[in-house]
């Protein structure tokens, strides 16, 4: 059903955000985590705003999560990716107060709703993977 | 007026509030405001803060200081009608203090940075002033689609433009989604807040949409990112307004009668962020105002009119909560029907038309009408009674600040 748009506008990635907006060439959505209190966060930072550790670095997530706030955009901002579509704040299985924005796929805009099981899937531009979200199939916790 | 009141914070009440009664408020001033009016930013910006040293009876030799949001190197064209040295160069100003910031409590955080700096004695009357010329702007340069070249988003778009989402019209509908869902405002009630604006706005020569709009209307307009529709948005346009910020003991022998800030809100408690505030149905107003109210011995209950940014109607509904006026996910029963916040009302809100109808002057616009409808000379859309108490919130999302005034 999704059909890539003719043109985004393309994230241009500094040292702290690369490994996210590349994992995908991996199949990987990678989020920062600290490795001293186990928790992740988003967007990436040197530091873990709780426990003010610097031990921290991108790991692999599950790649799934929950619609946990959406909008459907009617209004043509770019040329060449047309309205409508969602726009999500997906809040991940493995740590539910990391929300990604992101653009949910495959789903009629009417049937979007707050609470949808989503899982990740990678969309390649020049050299970078958009991480996108598609309904879940099987367990999505 | 019940009752979300933040807990106050012990010995951090203070009864004259933070500046002990030592800042004040003397003169107020705005420009032309309209769409596309061909004027300069510059010259905008000199003509409301020439008009607003007249209205404090003083002369531009009298202002010591000044001080504006948001300064310069702003990229967006007509966000920035001037920085303060443009005008200080402009007017010849002599300055004892002057400041510009942006990373601050709202588009009034260098109103509050005013009162510190008159209360410390840094200066005796400083000039406040917001200035912008984004209808003109964006008139020569588009709107409607946002393009960058062959290059990639800038910093504050990396996590949004490139799903399509590069307004913060789309940063803010996903919450007001969230809390619909939680809370069950519903767009019947949400219009109210817009009917309102274009209500005040009919009796406000200066307003820029002045023509009746019913809530069909509203439920009827284009969507934009839903839940918001046009009429959700508030209007660009070409316009200054400034405010004299004086210390008490200057302002003696000056023609008004001065406005004691009675407190100033200007926390922000989590990062600074749309996305990823702990409670989604919250926002950056929540903690401005919530130091607003540990600083005072006032209570909401008290405020007799409220100022609340509506670049965005849901802002609106997010200040009324922060700011204690109804409890936390209760806004659509106290908006509904429109009657509690008409002028008429128990709280009368954004009585100019606000930025939705009045046009988009960016925050300073709500501090000027407090100050006007505080002074009785709010022409039509005077709030009888004479009010004494106005609360003034300003900003969205992670962005917000917050003052107190009173007539005593």
């Amino acid at each position: 059903m999704y059909t890539r748009p003719e043109r985004r506008l393309l994230p241009d990635p500094t040292a702290e955000s690369s490994a996210f907006w590349t994992g995908g060439r991996d199949g990987q959505l990678l989020i920062h985590r600290c490795r001293a209190c186990g928790r992740w966060f988003h967007p990436p930072a040197p530091v873990c705003f709780r426990c003010r550790s610097l031990d921290v670095g991108p790991e692999p997530a599950s790649g799934r999560g929950r619609v946990a706030a959406f909008t459907i955009n009617r209004q043509p901002w770019i040329p060449g990716f047309p309205p409508p579509y969602a726009v999500a704040m997906i809040e991940l299985a493995d740590e539910p107060d990391v929300r990604l924005v992101s653009n949910v796929v495959d789903v009629p805009v009417q049937e979007m709703h707050i609470g949808m099981a989503v899982e990740v899937f990678f969309e390649q531009w020049e050299d970078v993977w958009l991480p996108l979200f598609r309904p879940a199939t099987g367990d999505a916790r | 007026m019940a009752s979300a009141v933040p807990a106050r914070n012990g010995g951090r009440a203070m009864r004259g509030g933070p500046f002990s009664g030592r800042a004040v408020l003397t003169g107020a001033g705005k420009s032309q405001v309209g769409r596309r009016l061909g004027r300069t930013g510059l010259e905008l910006t000199v003509e409301a803060c020439l008009r607003a040293i007249a209205d404090a009876g003083l002369s531009p030799d009298d202002v010591d200081g000044v001080a504006s949001y948001p300064g310069p190197g702003v990229p967006d064209r007509g966000f920035s009608g001037a920085t303060v040295h443009e005008l200080r160069n402009a007017l010849g100003l002599r300055s004892r203090w002057f400041i510009s910031s942006m990373e601050t409590a709202g588009q009034i955080g260098p109103a509050i940075e005013a009162c510190m700096a008159v209360s410390l004695g840094l200066a005796d009357h400083v000039l406040v002033f917001r200035s912008v010329w984004e209808s003109s702007a964006q008139t020569a340069g588009g709107r409607a689609s946002v393009l960058f070249g062959d290059g990639r988003v800038p910093a504050h778009l990396e996590y949004t433009g490139p799903f399509g989402a590069p307004s913060a019209i789309n940063w803010l509908s996903m919450p007001a989604q969230r809390y619909m869902y939680e809370h069950g405002l519903t767009r019947e009630q949400l219009g109210w807040i817009a009917v309102n604006a274009r209500r005040n706005a009919g009796l406000n020569p200066d307003a820029i949409y002045r023509d009746p709009m019913t809530l069909q209307d509203y439920l009827e307009a284009r969507m934009i990112s839903e839940p918001f529709c046009l009429y959700d948005c508030d209007v660009p346009c070409d316009g200054a307004t400034a405010v004299i910020v004086s210390r008490r003991g200057a302002a003696a022998g000056l023609p008004r009668h001065p406005l004691t800030v009675e407190s100033v809100g200007t926390g922000m408690f989590e990062r600074a962020t749309w996305d990823q505030r702990a409670d989604l149905t919250t926002m950056a107003a929540h903690d401005a105002a919530a130091t607003l109210w540990e600083r005072t011995l006032l209570r909401p209950s008290d405020v007799d009119i409220a100022q609340l940014y509506d670049g965005f109607s849901f802002l609106t509904v997010m200040w009324l909560e922060a700011m204690g006026f109804c409890d936390h996910g209760k806004v659509g029963e106290f908006i509904e029907g429109g009657e509690r916040i008409a002028l008429d009302g128990s709280l009368p809100l954004n009585s100019s038309g606000g930025q939705l109808s009045g046009g988009r002057l960016h925050g300073m616009g709500f501090l000027h009408e407090a100050c006007v409808q505080l002074w009785g000379e709010a022409g039509e859309r005077q709030v009888a009674g004479r009010p004494e108490i106005a609360a003034v919130g300003v900003g969205g999302g992670p962005v917000a600040g917050a003052m107190l005034l009173s007539t005593r």
